[in-house]
């Protein structure tokens, strides 16, 4: 246990933590929503966010903008950045959409059981998996520098980057806008009725089918804004770069309650606090097992999670 | 027809028809990994001929790994199958059985080089009973805290664990020396004519192996039939309803977690003893996925459908690579300058996904499935909402 | 006939819940279905509403043939229901589960007018308007769900048990509110085990017993039947 290190780097430690946590809230949030509607583990979301990721890179590419090149000019390099959001975004809803059209309608259709969803699920995440692996000849791409490493402002010992500023800033932005969606517009209460009772949300009107291609569509949009910070952040993407995020971000899910927006978020910024914090005291090594450690205990004592399964069925 | 197939249920055959049917098929399991038996396992297809067998890797290589999978998918049909607990970890109970055998049997174990806890390497039949009895310490451990959770909760917490003993494996000053790992693993006892019997040929391995899965098909069998089993099938189909009955749910599901650890750290044991080395890059989640996606594709709740789908996950991929052999396909396209790799040994795995999605979407019952779980999923069927 | 139901037969699993079963509504009536537990009388609101299949038999509603029809298009063309258990969605307030009933409709300002309407026929939910549905009693969900139910404006509203798990006096509440919507233009398929509320509140009524319609009539004369007396009104 290193206490000195963890105090003397706290301030760059939580601001690390939060711009990690702000990525993985992000891509937590499909993860939940699918799973408050549908009542499953979307397993393939991890592609979903990893496509993103390429497709971010495709668009700095049509910017001229490689691992190579110089940074561009502010102006420039937040244009490449919108423009990789729009695009990533697109582009992962797009692959969340097909995924459920392809591998989730049709067992619907069947009304087959949940455990066949995970394997179609698995079977999704594999075939994208491997045809990216297949396209990319399996070789990590780097990114272009894009924002200036410099910090913004420095204020004893808080320092922080414009790539962090950013993150959170747009993060947050997403989280608001998808939990005034969720709330307030006549489609989010069509989520939560689907969520909290399908057989009446169809006595309403609800089109259940459509619900479900928007919870995709939304999550896709989610996971591919993630992955566009997530390719800043590490400065580069590999066909597998999905697995263990999503992983994370599932974790984040659960930790904060699954199938609950705000819960998602709070879990995202925990655990990319948690695994900052960790490193810190007990060696990068050891911090995806803390992560994991507080995940299993937290469901020790909350076994749904800190704020409880509120978008699905709740528990009157 | 179905009436023709019911009378053809191999169950439905007169008893001496049902024996020499299963010793024949004995026989076949055996003769398999034989270059002169399997050689002439193919189908011929106009001009080409398609082997069964397998030629990027050696078939008796692959059947062994077929054997281990088949083993991992029987403790974890009895897990998720029998018992209905969702397990995604379930690779971690290998990696315990498989470590126990190495650390206990190799020389340079630092229980022998560091530690001096041991005094020389312990005989392979001697540490597989340790390794089978801490899995199952390991699947109790994990189980008692965690089987109060319920479905999903419980798949990430074993997750969770499988990538904790992962990351604990990876830590290269450890005792279990990371990525470095622990080489020159115990074999097996037993030497035929002066040679030892068991080295680094995969065929008895593979012979062993088949004989612990009959074992081990017996032992499960007669406790999926026993009180037990009913047990087990209580609380997959209503745990409330099974408590309500006075099962003592809990119990039960610890017993099973228990009994599919064990299992899956006897398949640990044996793989190590082959393998002769091990380190922690064998442990990663993508095998606990494949082995779930084995005994589900198989179908859940039923020792032939484990079988069977603990097969088939290795057995296509592998197969797809020799496939690709035959018909000369091109391994790389050249599109606008870039090359991409497009041989089947890449895509095998983007292949077989395909092959799960289309497997459950007409039959999600997966393919060989208890009979009783594929009338519930029939009447299932019909019960879809107008127009869904 | 607004509603017509032409031979049904519906499968729960391997057990069959509907032997034949055939039923008319006419325009502006108010029907009752009355029967013992597990009867089927809720199994035919959901083969009306679509949320279960039939497997044999057609459902015309309006003079078109629904049985294919999707749920959600269902309450498009005028089918409203208050589910069995009311299925008021818990994590909504009364005011969302209201909005909730008037989701496939887009002209703001009748719905506007109609939500008025229900809080006139149910003061009690306007009071709760700002609470989470699952926290309110009983006899306030039953309220909110015939009072979402008829914000989608239906030509035909389904009740499902409107009276179960009510005290006395609400029992008779409910069911002075029923007549007033009838009144108001609103056809109505009341199920119901009261079967002395139901039966003095409607134009006709059927009778079924395990799957299938052992009796028909106009509501006081069934009320009157001797055997019907005896079986569902605990009288000889």
């Amino acid at each position: 246990m290193n206490i000195g290190e963890l105090l003397r780097s706290f301030p760059e430690l939580t601001v690390t933590g939060v711009t990690q946590g702000a990525i993985y809230a992000l891509v937590a949030l499909g993860y939940t929503l699918v799973y408050g509607v549908l009542r499953l583990i979307n397993f393939a979301h991890s592609e979903v966010f990893m496509v993103g990721t390429f497709a971010a890179l495709f668009t700095w590419g049509l910017f001229g903008l490689d691992s190579n090149t110089e940074r561009p000019s502010i102006g420039v390099a937040l244009l490449a950045i919108l423009a990789a959001i729009v695009v990533a975004a697109v582009t992962s809803a797009a692959v969340a959409l097909l995924i459920e059209v392809t591998a989730y309608r049709p067992l619907r259709h069947r009304n087959a059981p949940p455990l066949a969803f995970l394997i179609t699920a698995i079977g999704a995440s594999f075939v994208l998996m491997e045809v990216a692996g297949s396209l990319t000849v399996r070789r990590p791409f780097g990114v272009p520098a894009l924002l200036p490493s410099k910090p913004l402002f420095d204020i004893g010992g808080w320092a922080v980057t414009p790539t962090q500023v950013t993150t959170v800033v747009v993060a947050i932005a997403m989280l608001v806008g998808l939990d005034y969606f969720v709330q307030k517009t006549r489609a989010g209460r069509g989520i939560r009725a689907v969520a909290q009772d399908p057989n009446t949300a169809a006595l309403m009107g609800v089109n259940k089918s459509r619900v479900i291609a928007l919870v995709f569509i939304l999550g896709g949009l989610m996971a591919g804004v993630a992955a566009v910070f997530n390719d800043i952040k590490t400065g580069s993407t590999k066909f597998n770069v999905g697995f263990l995020l999503g992983l994370k971000a599932f974790s984040a899910a659960v930790l904060g309650g699954i199938g609950n927006l705000r819960g998602a978020a709070l879990g995202g910024l925990l655990l990319g606090l948690i695994e900052n914090y960790a490193s810190a005291l007990f060696g990068s090594n050891w911090r995806d097992f803390v992560a994991f450690v507080a995940l299993i205990a937290l469901l020790m004592f909350r076994p749904t999670g800190l704020l409880g399964e509120s978008l699905g069925r709740a528990r009157a | 027809m179905s009436a023709l197939r019911e009378r053809l249920r191999i169950s439905n055959l007169p008893k001496p028809a049902r024996y020499s049917l299963g010793a024949l098929g004995l026989v076949f399991l055996f003769l398999l990994p034989n270059k002169w038996f399997y050689e002439y396992l193919g189908i011929p297809l106009g001009f080409a001929y398609i082997p069964l067998y397998t030629t990027k890797n050696d078939m008796a290589s692959v059947l062994f790994i077929c054997t281990w999978i088949i083993l991992l998918s029987l403790g974890l049909n009895v897990v998720v199958g029998y018992a209905g607990l969702l397990d995604l970890g379930f690779f971690g109970f290998f990696a315990v059985g498989a470590y126990v055998v190495a650390l206990l049997t190799s020389p340079e174990s630092k229980l022998l080089t560091e530690y001096n806890w041991l005094e020389s390497p312990w005989p392979w039949l001697v540490a597989v009973p340790i390794g089978i009895a801490l899995s199952l310490l390991a699947g109790v451990l994990l189980g008692w805290p965690t089987l109060r959770l319920r479905g999903d909760y419980l798949a990430i917490v074993t997750l969770g664990f499988a990538e904790m003993i992962r990351i604990v494996a990876k830590q290269q000053d450890w005792i279990l020396n990371g990525d470095r790992g622990i080489p020159e693993v115990g074999h097996p006892p037993g030497s035929v004519g002066g040679e030892p019997l068991f080295s680094f040929d995969a065929k008895p391995y593979y012979w062993l192996a088949l004989c612990v899965i009959i074992l081990a098909v017996f032992l499960i069998r007669n406790l999926v039939r026993s009180r037990v089993g009913r047990a087990w099938v209580a609380i997959r189909e209503d745990e409330d309803a099974a408590e309500l009955m006075g099962v003592p749910t809990f119990r039960f599901k610890l017993w099973a977690f228990a009994i599919g650890a064990a299992v899956g750290g006897l398949s640990g044991t044996l793989w190590a003893g082959q393998a002769n080395f091990v380190n922690s890059t064998t442990f990663s989640l993508e095998n606990s996925i494949l082995v779930l996606s084995a005994v589900l594709l198989g179908g859940a709740g039923n020792i032939a459908g484990a079988i069977l789908g603990g097969f088939l996950v290795i057995y296509i991929p592998e197969w797809l690579r020799s496939v690709g052999d035959v018909f000369g396909l091109p391994e790389t396209v050249t599109v606008g300058g870039s090359t991409y790799d497009i041989s089947p040994t890449s895509l095998r795995f983007a292949i077989f996904g395909i092959v799960l999605i289309v497997v459950m979407i007409f039959r999600p019952q997966g393919l060989w499935p208890n009979r009783r779980r594929a009338a519930e999923i029939q009447h299932r069927k019909k019960e879809v909402a107008v127009g869904e | 006939m607004l509603l017509e139901i032409d031979n049904i037969t519906l499968l729960y699993g391997r057990i069959q819940a509907l032997h034949g079963v055939s039923l008319n509504v006419g325009q502006g009536e108010v029907v009752a279905l009355i029967g013992a537990n597990g009867a089927g009388k809720t199994t035919i609101m959901r083969a009306i509403s679509g949320i279960r299949p039939v497997a044999s038999g057609k459902i015309t509603f309006n003079g078109e043939d629904i049985t294919k029809v999707r749920a959600d298009l269902r309450v498009i063309r005028g089918i409203s229901q208050s589910p069995e258990g009311r299925g008021v969605f818990p994590g909504m307030t009364v005011q969302e589960n209201l909005d909730m009933g008037a989701y496939t409709r887009r002209d703001t300002k009748e719905i506007a007018a109609d939500l008025e309407r229900v809080y006139g026929l149910f003061p009690r939910l306007k009071e709760r308007r700002k609470q989470a549905g699952g926290t309110m009693s009983g006899g306030e969900q039953q309220m909110l769900a015939v009072g979402r139910a008829l914000m989608s404006r239906p030509k035909l509203l389904l009740l499902d048990e409107p009276s179960m798990g009510l005290a006395p006096l609400l029992i008779q509440q409910i069911f002075e509110i029923i007549t007033e919507i009838s009144k108001q233009g609103t056809t109505i398929l009341v199920v119901e085990q009261n079967a002395q509320q139901a039966l003095s509140r409607a134009d006709r009524a059927y009778v079924m017993e395990t799957g299938r319609i052992v009796k028909e009539g106009n509501g006081p004369a069934l009320l009157d039947d001797p055997a019907v007396r005896e079986a569902y009104l605990g009288a000889a």
